[in-house]
C-alpha cells in the first residue's frame, strides 16, 4: 500500500503506468506498421503484438489493484473502480484486435494503423475513467472519441462507413462543444475543474447558482451524446451500420462503458450534495431511453441496426446504476458492463461471420435456419440474445446483471421503484426482439440463396467460443464477478 | 464584464448551435462548430479574469482539440467527397434515428 | 461582487468589438457561399481576439490569430477551394421544417439561457484578489501566465493533448490516403460481385 502525490511528476508518471504504456507500446508498434509495404501478414502480426500489449498491460493493472495503492489530491484517481473499468475496457480492447484481424483479413483492409488507433482510443479511455479533473475528462473524451471517427471509417471503399464516420464525427464534435460550454460554467459557478474540489465548493455553497444547474445539464448531453442515451441517441444506428462490425462491438461496449464510467465518477465525486436537482433530469433520461430504444429495436429488419437500438436501451439500463448512486450503483454498473461486454463481443463476432464478405447478410431473415446448418453458431448466438434479454440460466450472467441493477435500484438511498418497474418491463418488451433472433435461427427453414457456410476465423471462432462459455460459466459461478465489483468502489478524497 | 462577456459567449454559442440544425452543408455544419468552441473559450478568458490564468490555460487546450478535429474532420469530409461529389447532407440526415 | 468601475473608452470598445462578434456570426451562419462564411467567421475570431486582450488574455489573443484564424481556418479555406466548393451550393441549403423548429426550439432555450449567465455573481471568497492578473501579467510576461499553470498543474493535460495530435495525424493520413488496397481488378471484381 502506497500512496502517491501527484503533484510530484514522477509519481505522477507512477499512478499512470499503465496508461502511459499503453501510449509508448502503441506508438513503437505505430513505427512497426508504417515500416514497409502493407501486407495482410503485417496486419495480423501487428494485430498480434497489440493483442500480446494489451494482455501486458491487463497485467500492469492488476498489478497496481493487488498493491492497493492511493493517491492524494490531483488530477487522477487510483481505486478499485478505476482498475476493474480498466480491465474491462482491455478486454473489449483485446476481443476487438481479434475480430478485426480477421475482418480485416476478409474485407482485404490492410493497413495496420486500425489496430493502433484502436490501442490508442483505449488509453484514452483509461485516462477517462481515472480522470479526476474535468479537463482530463475533456481530453480523454476527445482522445477516445477522435480515434474512433477515424475508425469508424476505416473501411475506405465502402459508402456507408463514410457516411456513418462523418455523421458520427459532426455529431460527436457538436455534443463535445456541449460537454465543453458546461464545464466552462461548471468551472464559472465553482472557479475550479478538479471534481474534489467542486464537491467540497458546491457543498459549501448550496445549488443555488444557476450557472452551476445549467452546467450541469449541458453536461449530461455531452455524456448523454456519448452514452446514446435518447433523446441524444440518433447518431447511434447509421454509425453502427456503416462501422466495421468489429469497430461497431468496440463502440458499443467499450467507448458506452468508459464514457458511463466518467459519467459516474464526474456524478459522485463532484455533485454528490446537489442530488435533487440533477435526479429528476436523469430519471426521464434513463425512462425514455430504455422505453423507445426497446420500441424501436423492436421494428428493425438489420441485425446491427438492432444491436444499435439494443445498446442504446443498455444505455438506460446503466443510467439506472447513475441514478441509485453510492457503491451499490458503481459496482451494479461495473458488474453490468462486463456482462453486456462478453454478450455485445459475442454477438458481433456470429454477426461478422455470417455476413460474408462484404458485409452483404445483415437482415435478421438471413439468419433463418442458422440452427440446421451450423449449430454451434447458432447456439452460440442464443446465449448471447439471451444474455442480453437477461434470462434466467441460459442467459448465464446476463441475469445477474440485471438482477443486481434492480437491487442497486431498489436498495438505493431513495427508492427508483418505479424506474424498476420500467426496468423489468422494457425488459420483457425486449424479448420480443432477441427472442424472434432466436426463433428465426431455430424455427424457421434455411432462406438464403447460397448456403455455402462461410469460413470463419480462427481467432473469431475464439471469441464466440470464449464469450460464451465465459457468459455461462458465470451464470452458474458469479461470486468472482461479484466479489471484485463489490469491491471495486468510487474512493473519493477527502474535502 | 463579466456579465456581459458570459452573455455574448451564450449568444455565439445559440447562433453555432442554430446553425448546426439548420445547414446541410458539412463543411459549414463543422465551421458552426468551431464557432460555438471559440463561445465557450470566450467565458474561460472572461472567467480567469476572477479565477486566476486557468482559464487561459483551458482555452489553450480547446484550441489544441479544436486543430485536431480540424484535421480529421477534413479528412473524413474528403473521404466522403470521393464516394459521391458533393458534401451536402441531404441524403444524410443527422436528425433521423 | 461586482465589476469595478471602467473608463468609458474601455467599455464603449468593449461593446463594439462584441456588436461585431455577433454581427459577423449572423452574417457566417446565414451566408450561402462556404467561402463567404469562413471569411466572415475570421472575422469573429477577429474580434473575439480584440476581446481577449481587452480582458487581460494577450498571450491567447495571440494565439487565437496566429493558431484559429491563420491556421486552422486556412485549412477549411484549402479544403473548400481543393473540393471546388467556393460557389453557392446548387440545392438549398437549408433543412426542412423539422430542421429548422429542433432549430428554433433549441435557440430559445439557449437565448434564455442568457438571460441566465447575464445575472451571474461569482463568490469572492473564490476569487483572486483584484489587480491579480495585472500583477501576474506585470511579473511573469503575458507568455509566463499561462506557461506557468500548464507545465506545473496542467502537465498531464499537455502531455494527453500530444497523444491527442498523433491520434490526428494518424487518422488524417489514414482517411486521406487515396490507394486502395487492391491493385488486381480480378481481385477487384470478384469482391463487387
Amino acid at each position: 500500500m502506497r500512496t502517491f502525490d501527484l503533484s510530484i511528476p514522477l509519481d505522477l508518471t507512477a499512478a499512470l503506468a499503465p496508461d502511459i504504456s499503453l501510449m509508448l507500446g502503441a506508438m513503437v508498434l505505430l513505427l512497426w506498421a508504417a515500416w514497409g509495404r502493407e501486407s495482410i501478414a503485417r496486419q495480423r502480426a501487428v494485430g498480434a503484438a497489440s493483442m500480446l500489449l494489451c494482455a501486458l498491460v491487463a497485467g500492469m493493472v492488476l498489478f497496481f489493484m493487488w498493491t492497493d495503492s492511493t493517491v492524494g489530491p490531483g488530477p487522477v484517481a487510483m481505486d478499485g473502480f478505476r482498475w476493474t473499468a480498466d480491465l474491462i475496457l482491455l478486454l473489449a480492447t483485446f476481443a476487438t484486435i481479434a475480430l478485426s484481424m480477421d475482418y480485416n483479413e476478409r474485407e482485404r483492409i490492410t493497413s495496420a494503423e486500425s489496430h493502433v488507433l484502436l490501442l490508442l482510443a483505449t488509453s484514452g479511455m483509461m485516462v477517462l475513467v481515472s480522470a479526476r479533473d474535468l479537463i482530463i475528462v475533456f481530453l480523454g473524451i476527445e482522445i477516445m472519441s477522435v480515434a474512433v471517427y477515424v475508425l469508424a471509417g476505416m473501411n475506405r471503399r465502402s459508402d456507408r462507413a463514410a457516411e456513418g464516420s462523418l455523421k458520427y464525427f459532426l455529431l460527436g464534435a457538436f455534443s463535445t462543444c456541449f460537454l465543453l460550454y458546461g464545464i466552462a460554467l461548471v468551472y464559472g459557478a465553482t472557479g475550479t475543474t478538479n471534481l474534489t474540489e467542486i464537491g467540497g465548493r458546491v457543498a459549501a455553497a448550496g445549488a443555488t447558482n444557476p450557472l452551476l444547474l445549467i452546467g450541469m445539464a449541458l453536461l449530461v448531453v455531452g455524456f448523454g451524446f456519448k452514452v446514446a442515451a435518447v433523446p441524444f441517441h440518433m447518431w447511434a444506428p447509421d454509425v453502427y451500420e456503416g462501422a466495421p462490425t468489429p469497430i461497431t462491438a468496440y463502440m458499443a461496449a467499450a467507448v458506452k462503458a468508459a464514457a458511463f464510467a466518467s459519467f459516474l465518477r464526474v456524478w459522485m465525486e463532484a455533485f454528490p450534495d446537489v442530488f435533487v436537482q440533477w435526479h429528476y433530469a436523469l430519471w426521464w433520461l434513463a425512462a425514455v431511453t430504455m422505453v423507445a430504444g426497446n420500441l424501436i429495436a423492436l421494428a428493425q429488419k438489420n441485425i446491427k441496426r438492432m444491436l444499435a437500438y439494443s445498446s442504446i436501451a443498455h444505455a438506460g439500463y446503466i443510467l439506472v446504476a447513475v441514478l441509485a448512486r453510492g457503491n451499490l450503483g458503481s459496482s451494479a454498473f461495473l458488474f453490468y458492463a462486463f456482462a453486456y461486454t462478453l454478450a455485445t463481443f459475442g454477438a458481433f463476432a456470429v454477426v461478422v461471420v455470417l455476413s460474408g464478405r462484404g458485409d452483404r447478410y445483415l437482415r435478421i431473415d438471413d439468419y433463418a435456419g442458422l440452427w440446421t446448418v451450423r449449430p454451434w453458431l447458432a447456439g452460440s448466438m442464443a446465449v448471447f440474445m439471451l444474455a442480453l434479454l437477461g434470462f434466467p440460466i441460459f442467459g448465464g450472467i446476463g441475469f445477474f446483471a440485471k438482477w443486481y441493477m434492480l437491487q442497486a435500484a431498489l436498495d438505493s438511498i431513495t427508492p427508483l421503484a418505479r424506474l424498476s418497474v420500467i426496468l423489468v418491463l422494457t425488459s420483457v418488451v425486449s424479448a420480443g426482439y432477441y427472442l424472434y433472433v432466436v426463433m428465426v435461427m431455430f424455427m424457421r427453414p434455411v432462406s438464403r440463396p447460397d448456403s455455402d457456410p462461410q469460413p470463419v476465423g480462427r481467432l473469431t471462432r475464439w471469441v464466440i467460443a470464449a464469450a460464451a462459455v465465459l457468459i455461462l460459466a458465470f451464470g452458474i459461478f458469479p461470486d468472482p464477478v461479484v466479489r471484485l465489483t463489490r469491491s471495486s468502489v468510487i474512493v473519493p478524497i477527502d474535502r | 464584464m463579466l456579465a456581459e462577456a458570459l452573455a455574448l459567449s451564450a449568444a455565439l454559442f445559440t447562433i453555432g448551435v442554430v446553425g448546426v440544425l439548420i445547414r446541410r452543408n458539412a463543411i459549414i455544419i463543422f465551421m458552426c462548430v468551431e464557432l460555438m468552441l471559440n463561445a465557450v473559450n470566450l467565458s474561460f478568458v472572461a472567467l480567469s479574469r476572477y479565477y486566476g490564468a486557468d482559464g487561459q490555460v483551458f482555452v489553450f487546450f480547446v484550441m489544441t482539440v479544436a486543430a485536431a478535429e480540424a484535421a480529421v474532420g477534413l479528412a473524413i469530409i474528403i473521404s466522403i467527397f470521393r464516394h459521391r461529389q458533393s458534401v451536402n447532407l441531404q441524403n444524410i440526415n443527422l436528425l433521423r434515428g | 461582487m461586482t465589476d469595478p468601475a471602467y473608463p468609458l473608452f474601455y467599455t464603449f470598445h468593449f461593446y463594439l468589438f462584441g456588436v461585431i462578434a455577433l454581427a459577423s456570426a449572423l452574417a457566417f451562419v446565414t451566408r450561402k457561399s462556404p467561402v463567404a462564411a469562413a471569411l466572415w467567421l475570421v472575422n469573429v475570431m477577429f474580434a473575439l481576439a480584440a476581446l481577449y486582450v481587452m480582458l487581460d488574455a494577450h498571450f491567447i489573443a495571440a494565439i487565437q490569430v496566429l493558431v484559429y484564424a491563420g491556421a486552422i481556418m486556412v485549412v477549411f479555406l484549402f479544403v473548400i477551394m481543393l473540393l471546388n466548393l467556393g460557389h453557392p451550393s446548387e440545392i438549398a441549403d437549408a433543412r426542412g421544417k423539422w430542421g429548422k423548429m429542433a432549430a428554433g426550439v433549441l435557440g430559445l432555450i439557449l437565448l434564455a439561457e442568457i438571460a441566465v449567465v447575464s445575472g451571474t455573481r461569482v463568490r469572492p471568497e473564490w476569487v483572486v484578489p483584484r489587480g491579480e492578473m495585472n500583477r501576474l501579467l506585470a511579473e511573469k510576461g503575458a507568455i509566463g501566465v499561462v506557461a506557468d499553470p500548464l507545465f506545473t498543474r496542467y502537465l498531464l493535460a499537455f502531455e494527453l493533448t500530444s497523444i491527442l495530435l498523433l491520434i490526428a495525424i494518424v487518422g488524417a493520413v489514414a482517411l486521406g490516403r487515396r490507394s486502395d488496397h487492391t491493385t488486381d481488378p480480378a481481385e477487384e471484381s470478384a469482391h463487387a460481385g
